[in-house]
């Protein structure tokens, strides 16, 4: 048996070396987020009644095409940050943490490649 | 000493439940609820992407429940939950700047989001449908 306390056992080993990397990304992405998703915004309302023809050419022009990606890349890795927040926040058990941990990213990921395979096939695809 | 446990049942920080509820902290929590549905509605985002980028009949299949009443209903609610997001990550910015922290500027600024959010989502929409 370990008669040593939890806070004698960790003494020493240094801090995790990440320091504020989490807190300053989550307000990188989010400052990104405010004019990325305002653009994202008017996008969907432009894009109110239109025919496939017009939506697709619509993506395809590559400003709003190069705008989508960077939303896609920024809100997602914003989104991501706060999940794990709320992850880390909520769920106890060390093992079922990790697990959530990791199919966060799984999720953001999946969500990620599915929408930037989407926006490249409209833009070169045809 | 025998009978401290050093391991086990050792008192923590109480939780939420033992504060009075008050603006910021329910502004805060719905804060955190908006961004778990902003999580889970980008798969809306990513199938009506993939939609258009299908096409054909799969695109106005999309499109078709997007404009139903209950897709309305759904992106209506995702509007304010994204302007009410982005509003409150701004309030929190001021914050973290160091401004807006008193007794009375706190509340309203947090009141400030909360009426923008219903303001502006109503405004989106107005311009969506009726502007378009």
């Amino acid at each position: 048996m370990n008669m040593r306390t939890p806070l004698s056992q960790v003494r020493g080993l240094g801090s995790a070396k990440e320091g504020t990397d989490h807190f300053w990304k989550q307000r990188l992405t989010g400052v990104a987020n405010i004019p990325l998703t305002i653009f994202f915004v008017f996008l969907v309302i432009a894009m109110i009644g239109a025919d496939h023809a017009r939506a697709a050419a619509l993506i395809a022009s590559p400003l709003v095409a190069i705008i989508l990606l960077m939303m896609i890349v920024s809100g997602l890795y914003h989104m991501r940050l706060g999940m794990q927040t709320i992850i880390e926040d909520y769920v106890p058990a060390e093992g079922m943490k990790i697990a959530l941990v990791m199919a966060n990213t799984f999720f953001t990921v999946a969500i990620g490649v599915a929408c930037i395979f989407a926006v490249l096939k409209i833009s070169f695809g045809g | 000493m025998a009978d401290v446990d050093l391991k086990n049942n050792r008192p923590l920080s109480p939780h939420l439940q033992i504060y009075k509820p008050i603006f910021t902290m329910m502004m805060s929590i719905v804060h955190r609820i908006t961004g778990a549905a902003l999580y889970f509605g980008t798969i809306l985002v990513a199938w009506w992407l993939i939609s258009v980028a299908v096409g054909g009949a799969y695109y106005d299949f999309t499109t078709g429940i997007f404009n139903s009443i209950v897709g309305r209903l759904v992106l209506f609610g995702y509007t304010w939950a994204l302007i009410h997001h982005m509003l409150g990550g701004i309030r929190h910015f001021i914050w973290d700047l160091g401004y807006g922290l008193g007794p009375g500027d706190r509340d309203v600024i947090a009141k400030a989001t909360l009426v923008g959010s219903v303001v502006l989502t109503v405004l989106v929409w107005a311009i969506g449908l009726f502007a378009i």
